[in-house]
Protein backbone atom coordinates (compact mmCIF):
# COMPACT_ATOMS: atom_id res chain seq x y z
CA UNK A 1 0.00 0.00 0.00
CA UNK A 2 2.74 2.55 0.84
CA UNK A 3 4.11 2.01 -2.68
CA UNK A 4 0.81 3.13 -4.20
CA UNK A 5 0.65 6.11 -1.88
CA UNK A 6 4.20 7.04 -2.80
CA UNK A 7 3.37 6.92 -6.51
CA UNK A 8 0.19 8.93 -5.99
CA UNK A 9 1.74 11.72 -3.91
CA UNK A 10 4.92 11.65 -5.95
CA UNK A 11 3.20 12.08 -9.30
CA UNK A 12 0.69 14.67 -8.17
CA UNK A 13 2.89 16.93 -6.04
CA UNK A 14 6.57 16.13 -5.96
CA UNK A 15 7.23 15.12 -9.54
CA UNK A 16 4.32 17.02 -11.05
CA UNK A 17 4.60 16.64 -14.81
CA UNK A 18 4.21 20.30 -15.61
CA UNK A 19 5.70 21.90 -12.55
CA UNK A 20 8.83 19.89 -11.95
CA UNK A 21 9.39 17.83 -15.10
CA UNK A 22 8.32 20.54 -17.55
CA UNK A 23 6.45 18.09 -19.73
CA UNK A 24 3.17 18.88 -21.44
CA UNK A 25 3.91 22.58 -21.55
CA UNK A 26 2.14 23.12 -24.89
CA UNK A 27 -1.38 22.24 -23.71
CA UNK A 28 -0.54 23.82 -20.35
CA UNK A 29 0.07 27.20 -21.97
CA UNK A 30 -2.27 26.84 -24.91
CA UNK A 31 -5.48 25.75 -23.22
CA UNK A 32 -5.24 27.57 -19.90
CA UNK A 33 -6.94 30.84 -20.80
CA UNK A 34 -10.31 29.75 -19.47
CA UNK A 35 -11.01 27.46 -16.57
CA UNK A 36 -13.70 25.50 -18.44
CA UNK A 37 -11.42 24.48 -21.25
CA UNK A 38 -8.53 23.90 -18.84
CA UNK A 39 -10.71 21.47 -16.93
CA UNK A 40 -11.66 19.65 -20.14
CA UNK A 41 -8.05 19.48 -21.22
CA UNK A 42 -6.90 18.21 -17.83
CA UNK A 43 -9.53 15.48 -17.81
CA UNK A 44 -8.62 14.44 -21.35
CA UNK A 45 -4.94 14.24 -20.39
CA UNK A 46 -5.75 12.20 -17.28
CA UNK A 47 -7.84 9.83 -19.36
CA UNK A 48 -5.25 9.38 -22.09
CA UNK A 49 -2.35 9.00 -19.65
CA UNK A 50 -4.17 6.31 -17.71
CA UNK A 51 -5.09 4.13 -20.65
CA UNK A 52 -1.83 4.69 -22.49
CA UNK A 53 0.12 3.66 -19.37
CA UNK A 54 -1.68 0.32 -19.42
CA UNK A 55 -1.24 -0.26 -23.14
CA UNK A 56 2.40 0.76 -23.36
CA UNK A 57 3.17 -1.51 -20.41
CA UNK A 58 1.60 -4.45 -22.26
CA UNK A 59 3.38 -3.59 -25.51
CA UNK A 60 6.71 -3.26 -23.74
CA UNK A 61 6.49 -6.39 -21.61
CA UNK A 62 4.87 -8.72 -24.13
CA UNK A 63 6.20 -7.52 -27.47
CA UNK A 64 9.42 -5.57 -27.09
CA UNK A 65 11.05 -7.52 -24.23
CA UNK A 66 10.51 -11.05 -25.59
CA UNK A 67 11.85 -9.98 -28.99
CA UNK A 68 14.84 -8.15 -27.44
CA UNK A 69 14.10 -4.85 -29.17
CA UNK A 70 13.62 -2.68 -26.06
CA UNK A 71 15.56 0.11 -27.74
CA UNK A 72 12.55 0.66 -30.03
CA UNK A 73 10.43 1.79 -27.13
CA UNK A 74 10.12 5.46 -28.11
CA UNK A 75 8.81 4.90 -31.59
CA UNK A 76 6.69 1.91 -30.53
CA UNK A 77 5.06 3.91 -27.73
CA UNK A 78 4.27 6.82 -30.05
CA UNK A 79 2.69 4.44 -32.53
CA UNK A 80 0.62 2.65 -29.93
CA UNK A 81 -0.54 5.79 -28.13
CA UNK A 82 -1.47 7.60 -31.34
CA UNK A 83 -3.50 4.66 -32.61
CA UNK A 84 -5.12 4.18 -29.22
CA UNK A 85 -6.16 7.81 -28.87
CA UNK A 86 -7.61 7.83 -32.37
CA UNK A 87 -9.55 4.68 -31.63
CA UNK A 88 -10.87 5.97 -28.31
CA UNK A 89 -11.92 9.22 -29.96
CA UNK A 90 -13.98 7.38 -32.56
CA UNK A 91 -15.44 5.13 -29.89
CA UNK A 92 -16.49 8.04 -27.66
CA UNK A 93 -17.90 9.94 -30.61
CA UNK A 94 -20.20 7.07 -31.43
CA UNK A 95 -21.21 5.93 -27.98
CA UNK A 96 -21.45 9.13 -25.94
CA UNK A 97 -21.99 12.49 -27.67
CA UNK A 98 -22.05 14.27 -24.28
CA UNK A 99 -18.65 12.92 -23.30
CA UNK A 100 -17.36 13.70 -26.78
CA UNK A 101 -18.47 17.30 -26.48
CA UNK A 102 -16.63 17.79 -23.19
CA UNK A 103 -13.59 15.58 -23.77
CA UNK A 104 -13.37 14.61 -27.43
CA UNK A 105 -12.31 17.95 -28.84
CA UNK A 106 -9.14 17.82 -26.75
CA UNK A 107 -8.18 14.26 -27.58
CA UNK A 108 -6.57 14.86 -30.99
CA UNK A 109 -4.61 17.74 -29.46
CA UNK A 110 -2.80 15.54 -26.99
CA UNK A 111 -2.08 12.50 -29.13
CA UNK A 112 1.39 11.65 -27.87
CA UNK A 113 2.32 14.95 -26.35
CA UNK A 114 5.41 14.84 -24.20
CA UNK A 115 3.59 14.26 -20.90
CA UNK A 116 1.71 11.29 -22.33
CA UNK A 117 4.84 9.77 -23.83
CA UNK A 118 6.83 10.76 -20.77
CA UNK A 119 4.65 8.83 -18.36
CA UNK A 120 5.02 5.70 -20.49
CA UNK A 121 8.78 6.01 -20.59
CA UNK A 122 9.07 6.77 -16.86
CA UNK A 123 6.91 3.77 -15.99
CA UNK A 124 9.28 1.60 -17.96
CA UNK A 125 12.41 3.13 -16.44
CA UNK A 126 11.02 2.76 -12.90
CA UNK A 127 10.19 -0.92 -13.55
CA UNK A 128 6.58 -0.50 -12.48
CA UNK A 129 4.21 -3.43 -12.85
CA UNK A 130 0.86 -3.09 -14.60
CA UNK A 131 -1.11 -1.78 -11.61
CA UNK A 132 1.62 0.63 -10.64
CA UNK A 133 1.91 1.87 -14.22
CA UNK A 134 -1.79 2.58 -14.46
CA UNK A 135 -1.76 4.33 -11.08
CA UNK A 136 1.27 6.34 -12.07
CA UNK A 137 -0.40 7.43 -15.32
CA UNK A 138 -3.60 8.33 -13.52
CA UNK A 139 -1.80 10.27 -10.79
CA UNK A 140 0.37 12.04 -13.37
CA UNK A 141 -2.80 13.08 -15.18
CA UNK A 142 -4.33 14.31 -11.93
CA UNK A 143 -1.19 16.35 -11.28
CA UNK A 144 -1.50 17.88 -14.74
CA UNK A 145 -5.21 18.55 -14.17
CA UNK A 146 -4.49 20.31 -10.90
CA UNK A 147 -1.67 22.34 -12.43
CA UNK A 148 -3.62 23.51 -15.46
CA UNK A 149 -6.78 24.36 -13.49
CA UNK A 150 -4.86 26.39 -10.91
CA UNK A 151 -2.90 28.10 -13.66
CA UNK A 152 -6.04 28.98 -15.61
CA UNK A 153 -7.42 30.63 -12.47
CA UNK A 154 -4.28 32.74 -12.23
CA UNK A 155 -4.43 33.65 -15.91
CA UNK A 156 -8.08 34.66 -15.67
CA UNK A 157 -7.14 37.11 -12.96
CA UNK A 158 -4.06 38.35 -14.79
CA UNK A 159 -6.33 39.35 -17.68
CA UNK A 160 -7.88 42.07 -15.55
CA UNK A 161 -4.64 43.76 -14.59
CA UNK A 162 -2.84 46.52 -16.38
CA UNK A 163 0.12 44.63 -17.81
CA UNK A 164 2.93 46.46 -19.59
CA UNK A 165 2.64 46.03 -23.33
CA UNK A 166 5.83 44.01 -23.63
CA UNK A 167 4.54 41.42 -21.15
CA UNK A 168 1.01 40.99 -22.46
CA UNK A 169 -0.07 37.50 -23.47
CA UNK A 170 2.47 34.71 -23.33
CA UNK A 171 5.34 36.48 -21.56
CA UNK A 172 3.33 37.15 -18.42
CA UNK A 173 1.86 33.64 -18.62
CA UNK A 174 5.35 32.17 -18.75
CA UNK A 175 6.45 34.24 -15.78
CA UNK A 176 3.37 33.16 -13.83
CA UNK A 177 4.05 29.54 -14.75
CA UNK A 178 7.66 29.89 -13.59
CA UNK A 179 6.59 31.33 -10.24
CA UNK A 180 4.06 28.54 -9.86
CA UNK A 181 6.78 25.97 -10.58
CA UNK A 182 8.94 27.53 -7.89
CA UNK A 183 6.10 27.17 -5.42
CA UNK A 184 5.87 23.50 -6.31
CA UNK A 185 9.51 23.16 -5.26
CA UNK A 186 8.13 23.26 -1.73
CA UNK A 187 6.90 19.70 -2.16
CA UNK A 188 10.42 18.40 -2.79
CA UNK A 189 11.50 16.09 0.00
CA UNK A 190 7.93 15.10 0.84
CA UNK A 191 8.70 11.52 -0.16
CA UNK B 1 20.83 -8.35 -41.54
CA UNK B 2 18.42 -9.83 -39.02
CA UNK B 3 19.12 -7.00 -36.58
CA UNK B 4 17.56 -4.58 -39.07
CA UNK B 5 14.92 -6.87 -40.44
CA UNK B 6 13.31 -7.97 -37.17
CA UNK B 7 12.69 -4.46 -35.75
CA UNK B 8 11.39 -3.46 -39.16
CA UNK B 9 8.93 -6.34 -39.11
CA UNK B 10 7.86 -5.66 -35.54
CA UNK B 11 7.20 -1.97 -36.00
CA UNK B 12 5.64 -2.51 -39.40
CA UNK B 13 3.48 -5.21 -37.88
CA UNK B 14 2.28 -2.97 -35.06
CA UNK B 15 1.67 -0.17 -37.55
CA UNK B 16 -0.35 -2.32 -39.93
CA UNK B 17 -2.31 -3.80 -37.04
CA UNK B 18 -3.12 -0.34 -35.71
CA UNK B 19 -4.04 0.82 -39.20
CA UNK B 20 -6.41 -2.10 -39.69
CA UNK B 21 -7.96 -1.51 -36.30
CA UNK B 22 -8.52 2.18 -37.04
CA UNK B 23 -9.87 1.43 -40.49
CA UNK B 24 -12.28 -1.06 -39.04
CA UNK B 25 -13.25 1.36 -36.27
CA UNK B 26 -13.91 4.22 -38.64
CA UNK B 27 -16.37 2.01 -40.55
CA UNK B 28 -17.95 0.58 -37.45
CA UNK B 29 -18.27 3.85 -35.57
CA UNK B 30 -19.05 6.02 -38.59
CA UNK B 31 -21.16 8.99 -37.58
CA UNK B 32 -23.96 9.73 -40.01
CA UNK B 33 -24.36 13.48 -40.46
CA UNK B 34 -27.31 15.32 -41.88
CA UNK B 35 -26.01 16.81 -45.16
CA UNK B 36 -28.15 19.89 -44.51
CA UNK B 37 -26.16 20.57 -41.36
CA UNK B 38 -23.09 21.54 -43.36
CA UNK B 39 -25.14 23.80 -45.66
CA UNK B 40 -26.81 25.48 -42.70
CA UNK B 41 -23.46 25.97 -41.03
CA UNK B 42 -22.17 27.75 -44.10
CA UNK B 43 -25.05 30.25 -43.93
CA UNK B 44 -24.20 31.15 -40.36
CA UNK B 45 -21.64 33.88 -39.70
CA UNK B 46 -19.31 31.73 -37.62
CA UNK B 47 -18.93 34.26 -34.82
CA UNK B 48 -19.81 31.55 -32.25
CA UNK B 49 -21.30 34.27 -30.06
CA UNK B 50 -23.91 32.05 -28.44
CA UNK B 51 -26.71 34.57 -28.97
CA UNK B 52 -28.97 31.82 -30.28
CA UNK B 53 -28.66 29.96 -26.99
CA UNK B 54 -26.40 27.24 -28.37
CA UNK B 55 -22.71 26.63 -27.78
CA UNK B 56 -21.78 28.01 -31.19
CA UNK B 57 -22.73 28.09 -34.84
CA UNK B 58 -22.04 24.36 -35.27
CA UNK B 59 -24.34 23.46 -32.42
CA UNK B 60 -27.11 25.71 -33.72
CA UNK B 61 -26.79 24.31 -37.25
CA UNK B 62 -27.06 20.78 -35.85
CA UNK B 63 -30.16 21.67 -33.84
CA UNK B 64 -31.83 23.31 -36.84
CA UNK B 65 -30.99 20.36 -39.08
CA UNK B 66 -32.51 18.04 -36.49
CA UNK B 67 -35.66 20.17 -36.52
CA UNK B 68 -35.42 20.99 -32.83
CA UNK B 69 -35.43 24.78 -33.20
CA UNK B 70 -36.69 27.17 -35.85
CA UNK B 71 -34.46 29.18 -38.17
CA UNK B 72 -34.01 32.88 -37.42
CA UNK B 73 -32.46 32.60 -33.97
CA UNK B 74 -29.23 34.07 -35.27
CA UNK B 75 -29.14 37.72 -34.28
CA UNK B 76 -25.81 38.29 -35.99
CA UNK B 77 -26.84 37.02 -39.41
CA UNK B 78 -30.23 38.71 -39.18
CA UNK B 79 -32.93 38.32 -41.77
CA UNK B 80 -30.59 37.46 -44.62
CA UNK B 81 -29.23 34.39 -42.84
CA UNK B 82 -32.68 33.38 -41.65
CA UNK B 83 -33.98 33.46 -45.24
CA UNK B 84 -31.09 31.37 -46.53
CA UNK B 85 -31.52 28.82 -43.75
CA UNK B 86 -35.26 28.72 -44.33
CA UNK B 87 -34.64 27.94 -48.02
CA UNK B 88 -32.44 24.99 -47.07
CA UNK B 89 -34.91 23.64 -44.54
CA UNK B 90 -37.88 24.30 -46.84
CA UNK B 91 -39.79 26.45 -44.36
CA UNK B 92 -40.70 30.11 -44.30
CA UNK B 93 -38.58 32.38 -42.15
CA UNK B 94 -40.28 34.65 -39.69
CA UNK B 95 -37.34 36.43 -38.19
CA UNK B 96 -38.55 39.17 -35.89
CA UNK B 97 -37.55 42.77 -36.22
CA UNK B 98 -33.83 43.38 -35.59
CA UNK B 99 -32.85 43.98 -31.99
CA UNK B 100 -29.94 46.02 -30.68
CA UNK B 101 -28.36 46.33 -27.26
CA UNK B 102 -29.19 49.32 -25.10
CA UNK B 103 -27.38 50.56 -21.99
CA UNK B 104 -29.75 52.07 -19.46
CA UNK B 105 -27.41 54.56 -17.83
CA UNK B 106 -26.30 58.07 -18.68
CA UNK B 107 -24.36 58.80 -15.50
CA UNK B 108 -21.20 60.03 -17.18
CA UNK B 109 -18.09 61.00 -15.21
CA UNK B 110 -19.24 64.60 -14.78
CA UNK B 111 -22.82 63.68 -13.83
CA UNK B 112 -22.58 60.74 -11.45
CA UNK B 113 -20.81 61.14 -8.13
CA UNK B 114 -17.91 58.83 -7.35
CA UNK B 115 -17.54 57.46 -3.86
CA UNK B 116 -13.79 57.16 -3.82
CA UNK B 117 -10.65 56.69 -5.84
CA UNK B 118 -10.66 53.09 -6.92
CA UNK B 119 -7.30 51.38 -7.19
CA UNK B 120 -8.58 47.84 -7.76
CA UNK B 121 -8.70 45.64 -10.79
CA UNK B 122 -9.90 47.34 -13.96
CA UNK B 123 -12.89 45.11 -14.57
CA UNK B 124 -16.59 45.64 -13.93
CA UNK B 125 -16.89 42.08 -12.67
CA UNK B 126 -14.38 42.83 -9.93
CA UNK B 127 -15.48 46.38 -9.16
CA UNK B 128 -19.10 45.29 -8.77
CA UNK B 129 -18.36 43.06 -5.79
CA UNK B 130 -16.67 45.65 -3.58
CA UNK B 131 -18.71 46.76 -0.55
CA UNK B 132 -21.54 48.96 -1.80
CA UNK B 133 -21.45 47.29 -5.17
CA UNK B 134 -20.08 50.18 -7.17
CA UNK B 135 -17.37 52.79 -7.44
CA UNK B 136 -20.14 55.32 -7.95
CA UNK B 137 -22.60 56.46 -5.33
CA UNK B 138 -25.30 55.02 -7.59
CA UNK B 139 -25.43 51.28 -7.10
CA UNK B 140 -27.21 50.75 -10.40
CA UNK B 141 -25.11 52.71 -12.83
CA UNK B 142 -22.50 51.75 -15.38
CA UNK B 143 -19.05 51.12 -13.90
CA UNK B 144 -17.24 51.97 -17.11
CA UNK B 145 -14.43 49.43 -17.06
CA UNK B 146 -15.65 47.96 -20.30
CA UNK B 147 -16.34 44.29 -19.62
CA UNK B 148 -18.96 44.68 -22.34
CA UNK B 149 -16.39 46.21 -24.69
CA UNK B 150 -14.20 43.14 -24.23
CA UNK B 151 -17.17 40.83 -24.73
CA UNK B 152 -18.32 42.49 -27.96
CA UNK B 153 -17.19 40.66 -31.08
CA UNK B 154 -18.28 43.42 -33.43
CA UNK B 155 -16.65 46.51 -31.93
CA UNK B 156 -20.14 47.86 -31.32
CA UNK B 157 -19.94 49.00 -27.71
CA UNK B 158 -17.53 51.55 -26.32
CA UNK B 159 -16.87 53.47 -23.15
CA UNK B 160 -17.60 57.11 -23.63
CA UNK B 161 -17.01 59.53 -20.79
CA UNK B 162 -17.22 56.75 -18.23
CA UNK B 163 -20.27 54.86 -19.46
CA UNK B 164 -20.87 52.16 -22.05
CA UNK B 165 -22.58 53.33 -25.23
CA UNK B 166 -23.82 51.01 -27.98
CA UNK B 167 -23.02 51.75 -31.58
CA UNK B 168 -26.43 50.91 -33.03
CA UNK B 169 -25.18 50.53 -36.59
CA UNK B 170 -22.58 47.96 -35.64
CA UNK B 171 -24.57 46.02 -33.03
CA UNK B 172 -25.68 42.63 -34.35
CA UNK B 173 -27.80 41.70 -31.34
CA UNK B 174 -25.73 38.72 -30.16
CA UNK B 175 -26.32 39.52 -26.45
CA UNK B 176 -22.69 38.93 -25.48
CA UNK B 177 -22.59 42.25 -23.61
CA UNK B 178 -25.73 41.40 -21.65
CA UNK B 179 -23.99 38.34 -20.27
CA UNK B 180 -20.86 40.34 -19.48
CA UNK B 181 -22.50 43.21 -17.55
CA UNK B 182 -22.52 42.52 -13.81
CA UNK B 183 -24.94 45.42 -13.28
CA UNK B 184 -27.53 44.00 -15.73
CA UNK B 185 -27.75 47.41 -17.35
CA UNK B 186 -27.84 46.22 -20.91
CA UNK B 187 -30.99 44.88 -22.52
CA UNK B 188 -32.23 44.25 -26.03
CA UNK B 189 -34.60 46.73 -27.59
CA UNK B 190 -36.11 46.84 -31.03
CA UNK B 191 -33.98 48.74 -33.50
CA UNK B 192 -37.11 50.72 -34.37
CA UNK B 193 -37.72 51.88 -30.79
CA UNK B 194 -37.97 55.66 -30.73
CA UNK B 195 -37.40 56.60 -27.12
CA UNK B 196 -35.82 55.00 -24.06
CA UNK B 197 -35.08 55.66 -20.40
CA UNK B 198 -31.35 56.20 -19.88
CA UNK B 199 -31.35 55.24 -16.19
CA UNK B 200 -31.73 52.13 -14.08
CA UNK B 201 -31.85 53.64 -10.59
CA UNK B 202 -35.15 52.62 -9.03
CA UNK B 203 -34.73 54.51 -5.77
CA UNK B 204 -36.89 57.52 -4.88
CA UNK B 205 -36.22 60.80 -6.61
CA UNK B 206 -34.61 62.63 -3.71
CA UNK B 207 -31.98 59.97 -3.20
CA UNK B 208 -31.19 59.82 -6.89
CA UNK B 209 -30.87 63.57 -7.16
CA UNK B 210 -28.20 63.61 -4.46
CA UNK B 211 -25.88 61.20 -6.22
CA UNK B 212 -26.38 61.65 -9.95
CA UNK B 213 -27.27 64.75 -11.90
CA UNK B 214 -28.46 62.64 -14.81
CA UNK B 215 -30.58 60.09 -12.95
CA UNK B 216 -34.32 59.55 -13.21
CA UNK B 217 -36.13 61.18 -10.29
CA UNK B 218 -39.32 59.23 -10.88
CA UNK B 219 -41.54 62.30 -11.19
CA UNK B 220 -43.89 60.57 -13.63
CA UNK B 221 -44.40 63.58 -15.88
CA UNK B 222 -43.65 61.41 -18.90
CA UNK B 223 -46.36 58.90 -18.10
CA UNK B 224 -48.93 61.67 -17.56
CA UNK B 225 -47.96 63.56 -20.70
CA UNK B 226 -47.81 60.61 -23.10
CA UNK B 227 -50.73 60.93 -25.55
CA UNK B 228 -50.59 57.22 -26.36
CA UNK B 229 -50.50 56.13 -22.69
CA UNK B 230 -47.44 54.08 -23.59
CA UNK B 231 -45.48 54.93 -20.44
CA UNK B 232 -46.14 53.40 -17.04
CA UNK B 233 -44.19 54.03 -13.86
CA UNK B 234 -42.72 50.92 -12.25
CA UNK B 235 -40.35 51.13 -9.25
CA UNK B 236 -39.99 54.87 -9.80
CA UNK B 237 -38.79 54.33 -13.34
CA UNK B 238 -40.77 54.84 -16.54
CA UNK B 239 -41.36 51.73 -18.61
CA UNK B 240 -42.12 52.29 -22.25
CA UNK B 241 -44.42 50.03 -24.20
CA UNK B 242 -42.84 50.24 -27.64
CA UNK B 243 -45.88 48.67 -29.24
CA UNK B 244 -47.98 51.71 -28.26
CA UNK B 245 -45.29 54.40 -28.62
CA UNK B 246 -45.55 56.37 -31.86
CA UNK B 247 -42.34 58.25 -31.31
CA UNK B 248 -43.84 61.73 -30.92
CA UNK B 249 -41.05 62.68 -28.53
CA UNK B 250 -43.26 64.66 -26.13
CA UNK B 251 -41.92 62.70 -23.14
CA UNK B 252 -38.32 63.44 -24.05
CA UNK B 253 -39.23 67.11 -24.36
CA UNK B 254 -41.00 67.25 -21.00
CA UNK B 255 -38.51 65.19 -18.96
CA UNK B 256 -37.02 67.61 -16.39
CA UNK B 257 -33.74 65.69 -16.02
CA UNK B 258 -33.43 64.73 -19.68
CA UNK B 259 -33.24 61.04 -18.90
CA UNK B 260 -35.87 60.08 -21.45
CA UNK B 261 -34.25 60.61 -24.80
CA UNK B 262 -35.01 60.10 -28.44
CA UNK B 263 -32.61 57.33 -29.39
CA UNK B 264 -32.04 58.65 -32.91
CA UNK B 265 -30.71 61.92 -31.56
CA UNK B 266 -28.05 60.23 -29.50
CA UNK B 267 -24.76 59.97 -31.36
CA UNK B 268 -23.73 56.55 -32.55
CA UNK B 269 -20.18 56.79 -33.85
CA UNK B 270 -18.08 56.93 -30.74
CA UNK B 271 -14.50 56.76 -29.77
CA UNK B 272 -13.40 54.29 -27.10
CA UNK B 273 -12.31 56.03 -23.92
CA UNK B 274 -12.10 53.20 -21.45
CA UNK B 275 -11.70 54.50 -17.92
CA UNK B 276 -8.12 54.53 -16.77
CA UNK B 277 -8.50 54.92 -13.04
CA UNK B 278 -4.85 54.93 -12.03
CA UNK B 279 -3.68 57.77 -14.30
CA UNK B 280 -6.70 59.75 -13.08
CA UNK B 281 -5.45 59.61 -9.54
CA UNK B 282 -1.87 60.35 -10.46
CA UNK B 283 -3.04 63.59 -12.03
Amino acid sequence: MPVFLTILIGQIFVNNFVMSKFMGICPFLGVSKKMDSALGMGMAVTFVMTISSAFTYLVYQYILVPLHVQYLYTIAFILVIAALVQFVEMFIRKTSPELYASLGVYLPLITTNCAVLGVAVLNMQNHYNLVESVLSGFAGGLGFLMGIVLFSGIRERIEFNPIPKAFQGFPIALIAAGLMAISFLGFQGLI
Amino acid sequence: MASIFIPFLILGGIGILAGLLLGFASKKFAQEEDPRQQLLRECLPGANCGGCGFAGCDAYARAVAAGEVPVGRCGVGGKETADKMAAIMGVSSDAGQPMVAFTACCGTKDKAERRFHYYGTSACREASVIPGGSIKSCRYGCLGFGDCVKACLFDAIHIKNGIAVVDRDKCRGCRACIEACPKHLIRMISKEAAVEVYCSNCERGLDVKDICKAGCIGCGICSRQCPQKAITMQNDLPVIDHALCDGCGLCAEKCPVHVLRLIKEEGSSLKDERVQMVPDVVK
